[in-house]
């Protein structure tokens, strides 16, 4: 790649991020708007939020907890078994081995990229499609702004229902790892549940579920800006579509660190 | 009355409108003629607000849209109907749910009273007995007519038609053209046809106007634009391809 190339893409690069910068600007306006809307308003929209609450919410569950039981398991399994294998007696820890790294790691970050995966994408996909198909023009010929119709519910379900999730993963994360702990390691019931509170403290669990707030926003400003902004038919929509999902996971797994250090400090 | 001066619009590289000048008179039908991708609908989107132009201003009654502010242009919104040339029907809503959607926002209407409107709306376009169904479910003409059911739903003072028969045998066209003029005759409304369409252009259009390379070209009643001697539109009303007009 020549220099010329680097200079155009760290140009393009930043240009897309001043778009999304000023999307997202628009995007959460419209959300504090559509929240000071008077009751009829809000009850039609309503409707709409309930249906994303649905569809980002309870119909994630079930990966959400596939994900969170099978990685607390292996966790267990992988401390139990390269650990007990150096210092014996060490087992009488799992239950902070399991914890910690689950509630302030593991139980946000992959929520944020399993609810990338299955709603970032439908998002990028069903916005895209009605893009490249002029159903986000008809909205607004029929003087209903897509960014209040489309954006603020998508928005809206992420930001409720990414901390929910996470909560619920952290719960299930613990009980895999206590499974594993339990049934295969040999370690009581009250040693493991017991050293939980040795190590994790209130501010672990907040500081988790908090940082997953940060990814909802990421999740829904990003998978609606690239919906938004589909042309050329099925193939601009695919594009979209791996382009939320892409820079919606990058963009989790950098704000994470940051989001870290930001709680270490605050809490 | 629409007047639109000096509209000028680029996509990237390409420039697409050089400067249209057009009025669209009150209570009128003004067909504008063009070739396929020479800015048409381009134009039609930026009168209806769904473009922004580069340069020049568009006034509706006497207001450009740059002095209204973003409520007053949510709300003039309805003033305008828009049909697509693909109908863009929210294809999540039954047809009953598209044709209310406008109204079941800025009315107070109950849910009774919506189902009768909508009812109402589609008989004026033809059709009945669709109302619970998935615009999937429908053929393009019906699409089309449940669009411009949705598109009137609200009364509105300004129809706009974007390629109102692409994709249609001559029979539904000419039926979409039969339809253009019985909601004329209903609503009253001032009505701007984009088509490359001729039988259409001469059965609905009081005036009938030109875009070529990005301006308009000429602009006459129907009468005086079939008579006319310009090359450019003898070539266009009779689809020769070796003419002043190149092939885009």
């Amino acid at each position: 790649m020549e220099l010329r190339d680097g200079v155009d893409w760290i140009g393009a690069f930043l240009e897309e991020t001043g778009r999304l910068y000023l999307f997202a600007r628009e995007l959460f306006a419209e959300t504090v708007r559509f929240l000071r809307k008077p009751r009829r308003a809000l009850e039609l929209d309503g409707r709409t939020l309930l249906t994303q609450l649905e569809q980002i919410g309870t119909l994630s569950v079930p990966v959400v907890i596939t994900t969170a039981l099978f990685t607390g398991m292996v966790l267990a399994l992988q401390a139990g078994l390269t650990l007990e294998v150096k210092l014996e007696g060490v087992s009488q820890f799992m239950g902070r081995t399991v914890a910690l790294p689950f509630l302030r790691e593991l139980g946000p970050v992959l929520t944020g990229l399993i609810v990338t995966g299955r709603i970032g994408s439908a998002i990028a996909a069903e916005i895209g499609t009605m893009a490249v198909t002029e159903q986000v023009d008809a909205l607004k010929t029929l003087a209903t702004p897509p960014l209040r119709y489309l954006g603020v519910p998508r928005l809206l379900a992420c930001l409720i229902m990414l901390p929910v999730l996470a909560a619920l993963a952290d719960v299930v994360g613990l009980v895999g790892g206590y499974i594993v702990a339990h049934l295969v390691l040999s370690v009581p019931t009250n040693v493991y549940w017991g050293d939980v509170p040795n190590m994790v403290t209130v501010a672990d669990l907040v500081s988790g579920v908090a940082k997953t707030f940060f990814f909802g926003g990421i999740i829904a400003v990003v998978s609606c800006y690239q919906g938004f902004q589909a042309s050329g038919g099925a193939e601009g929509v695919g594009k979209a579509t791996t382009r939320a999902v892409v820079w919606s996971s990058i963009m989790i797994l950098v704000s994470d660190y940051f989001l870290t250090v930001f709680f270490a400090f605050f809490l | 009355m629409i007047e639109v001066r000096g509209i000028h619009k680029a996509f990237g590289p390409q420039q697409v409108l050089r400067g249209v000048d057009l009025d669209v008179r009150t209570g009128e039908t003004l067909v504008i003629l063009g070739q396929s991708g020479g800015g048409k609908s381009v134009l039609l989107k930026v009168i209806a607000g769904l473009l922004d132009a580069d340069l020049g201003t568009v006034r509706i009654d006497g207001r450009g849209r740059g002095e209204l502010s973003a409520e007053e242009s949510e709300r003039a919104a309805l003033r305008f109907a828009y049909l697509f040339q693909g109908s863009a029907l929210f294809d999540s809503l039954t047809v009953m749910e598209n044709v209310t959607f406008a109204l079941r926002r800025f009315s107070s209407l109950a849910p009774e009273k919506l189902r009768a409107v909508a009812e109402e709306r589609l008989s004026w376009v033809g059709l009945r007995g669709v109302l619970d169904k998935k615009p999937a479910e429908l053929s393009g003409g019906m699409r089309k007519r449940v669009g411009l059911a949705r598109a009137i739903a609200m009364d509105p003072a300004y129809v706009l038609y974007d390629e109102p028969t692409t994709g249609l045998d001559p029979i539904s066209s000419d039926a979409i053209a039969d339809l253009i003029l019985s909601l004329q005759a209903r609503l009253k409304s001032t009505s701007v046809v984009v088509t490359h369409d001729m039988a259409l252009a001469f059965k609905v259009g009081d005036r009938l106007s030109l875009l070529n390379q990005g301006r308009i070209h000429a602009v006459a009643d129907k009468e005086s634009f079939r008579a006319s001697d310009d090359e450019v539109v003898q070539q266009f009303i009779h689809g020769r391809a070796r003419g002043p007009i190149q092939f885009l």
